[in-house]
């Protein structure tokens, strides 16, 4: 029991340590503020322009936020996801070995010591965990001005189908969990990334270029063989969630692209790191 | 000297990047409780040893133990009792002195939480940075950063430091200092590996020295044997040089040279009365004789400089 306890412990000061460093970096907080500023100006815009119901041509969140507020923290999410979160979470993997490199305090961690693996383990924590925070910050902000602007009731869903508030709550949560889900398979190529370079900004760079590229792909009919593999292919298919009843095809393959992309670069990153020369 | 296996031991450690043969074959023999000066000039793979010792670099052949652990099987449990100064300070710029210090705790399995603040803040004392401890360590000078790598090299209580170049970059009030506290965790019982280019700092606290040159450690002993191997050098003070050498030589003397008035030569085995007693005998005016201990300098330049054919 007390091994356990002296195992398990100093892991829980290790990882708080990593979201201390993360979310006490004046940089991340100022990246926090930018998420969340995305559904507070889609709410006040729209509150200010108040287009008659129907007279808007955007995507359907858009169209709905005014009969009810729970559509702006969708209608963000959805602006969101093909930059500012992927960006968020590519600086913040991106920075994980590469950042400690470049400070020089990779060989100060290392020798303390941390044994790499338990280093790459509680660092793609810290990545899973700031993943979930920015998903629920977009999600939470858009829906507390959306609530506040525009108020809550019944939630229409896609299928046109009308269920109540707590309903229409969960499947918010269920759709978070999902893209955090897809974040996360992108923090496992940055935490990969990370281990290749001394250069944290080129390694989130790099992790942006990917994202923006697999998007691009995506968007290409005659490269559909390869859509199935892209990374963030099935990240759309959360609207599935607001159908009724739900269809979890798509959303099911969405979570097993995102937990291949996981193991495939988490051992990636081991396979790189365990055994490379420090010389940072 | 405390009884013992080697604090540090190694057995023919090799570290080849690419084409270049960065440590070749090194033999380390650390005995505990001494401070054990790594001498060389940059470059001679002082530092690539250290992150050898340390696990940070993998051999390319060779072996080693640290406070009799193999490495790096043992590091998870010698590491915590080993402090370290690897190449200068490295810490996160926008925290602050002790929020470096607390973040290395908290990644220490072996470390009670609990004592965390004490720890910080008797390492924070030690080195005289407890009132600097809340400024970010990006407006930390260049002394003050070296002076939070000590601390956070003495965090804990430890039996070896492996300190890379430590003075470097302290004014010389700074470097008396570290150089006092290195011989204060010396009497505590911790064994010390000084990596230096300063034979200064080698004959003020170290008791041990090994000498690197060229990726080879070309020799190693205590101080005092080292010197002991290299013979006195005797100086004649004469108006007539060139007949005191001539005598010198005459006596068997090697390395016989003359400057202005002077004369000298090694005295390999030859008492000096004998010398001064020649001298007079042949009519050479003596006018002073000394005969000095070579510096550590002299013992440094044979081994590393013309020396290096003959010790590698």
């Amino acid at each position: 029991m007390s091994a356990v306890d002296r195992s398990v412990r100093p892991d829980l000061r290790f990882l708080r340590s990593e979201l201390w460093l993360i979310f006490g970096r004046r940089r991340n907080q100022a990246g926090l503020g930018v998420l969340a500023a995305v559904p507070l100006v889609i709410a006040i815009s729209i509150r200010i322009a108040d287009p008659g119901p129907g007279s808007t041509d955007g995507p359907d969140f858009f169209a709905s936020i005014t009969d009810n507020g729970l559509f702006v923290a969708l209608a963000a999410l959805t602006i969101s996801l093909p930059l500012f979160l992927p960006l968020a979470v590519a600086a913040i993997a991106g920075d994980t070995i590469a950042g400690e490199a470049n400070v020089g305090t990779l060989r100060y961690l290392l020798t303390v010591p941390v044994h790499r693996t338990r280093a790459l383990l509680v660092k793609y924590a810290a990545i899973v965990i700031f993943a979930v925070t920015a998903t629920l910050l977009v999600a939470g902000v858009g829906l507390a001005a959306g609530l506040a602007l525009f108020g809550g009731g019944p939630v229409t869903l896609l299928s046109g189908v009308q269920v109540g508030l707590g309903d229409g709550l969960l499947r918010l949560l269920a759709v978070c969990g999902y893209l955090a889900a897809g974040l996360c398979a992108l923090g496992a190529v940055g935490l990969f990334v990370s281990t290749l370079t001394e250069q944290p900004i080129g390694a989130t760079i790099a992790v942006v270029i990917l994202t923006v590229t697999s998007f691009v792909l995506d968007s290409i009919p005659q490269l559909e063989w390869l859509h199935p593999y892209l990374l963030t292919h099935w990240w759309m298919s959360f609207g599935d969630l607001l159908r009724a009843p739900v269809y979890l095809a798509d959303v099911g393959q969405g979570l097993l692209s995102a937990g291949a992309y996981v193991v495939i670069f988490w051992t990636a990153a081991w396979a790189r790191f365990a055994g490379r020369d420090i010389t940072s | 000297m405390t009884e013992g296996p080697p604090a540090v031991e190694s057995h023919r450690l090799t570290k080849r990047f690419g084409r270049q043969l960065a440590v070749d074959a090194v033999d380390l023999a650390v005995p505990p409780g001494t401070v054990y000066g790594f001498l060389g000039p940059n470059g001679s793979g002082k530092t690539t040893t250290i992150r050898l010792l340390l696990g940070l670099v993998r051999p390319t052949a060779g072996r080693h133990a640290l406070l009799g652990q193999p490495m790096p099987a043992g590091a998870g449990r010698v590491l915590p009792r080993v402090g370290a100064l690897i190449e200068g300070p490295g810490f996160h710029p926008y925290l602050s002195g002790r929020d470096n210090l607390r973040r290395l705790d908290a990644v220490d399995r072996t470390a009670d939480p609990a004592g965390t603040g004490r720890r910080v803040d008797t390492a924070l004392a030690r080195v005289g940075l407890t009132a600097a401890a809340g400024k970010r360590f990006r407006a930390y000078s260049l002394g003050m950063r070296q002076r939070l790598a000590l601390a956070a090299a003495t965090l804990s209580p430890r039996e070896l430091l492996i300190l890379d170049e430590p003075t470097n970059g302290l004014d010389p009030q700074g470097t008396r200092e570290v150089r006092a506290l290195i011989a204060a965790l010396a009497r505590e019982g911790a064994t010390v590996l000084l990596s230096t280019h300063l034979l200064s700092e080698v004959e003020q606290i170290c008791s041990h020295v090994g000498v690197m040159h060229r990726g080879r450690l070309v020799a190693q002993s205590a101080l005092a044997d080292l010197r002991a191997g290299a013979a006195p050098r005797a100086t004649v003070e004469t108006d007539r040089p060139a007949d005191a050498a001539r005598v010198l030589a005459g006596l068997g003397l090697p390395e016989v040279s003359t400057g202005t008035g002077t004369a000298s030569g090694m005295l390999a085995g030859i008492a000096p009365e004998k010398v001064v007693a020649t001298l007079v005998h042949d009519g050479v005016p003596v006018r002073g004789f000394t005969v000095a201990a070579p510096d550590l300098e002299d013992v440094f330049v044979s081994l590393t400089g013309e020396g290096f054919d003959v010790s590698g």
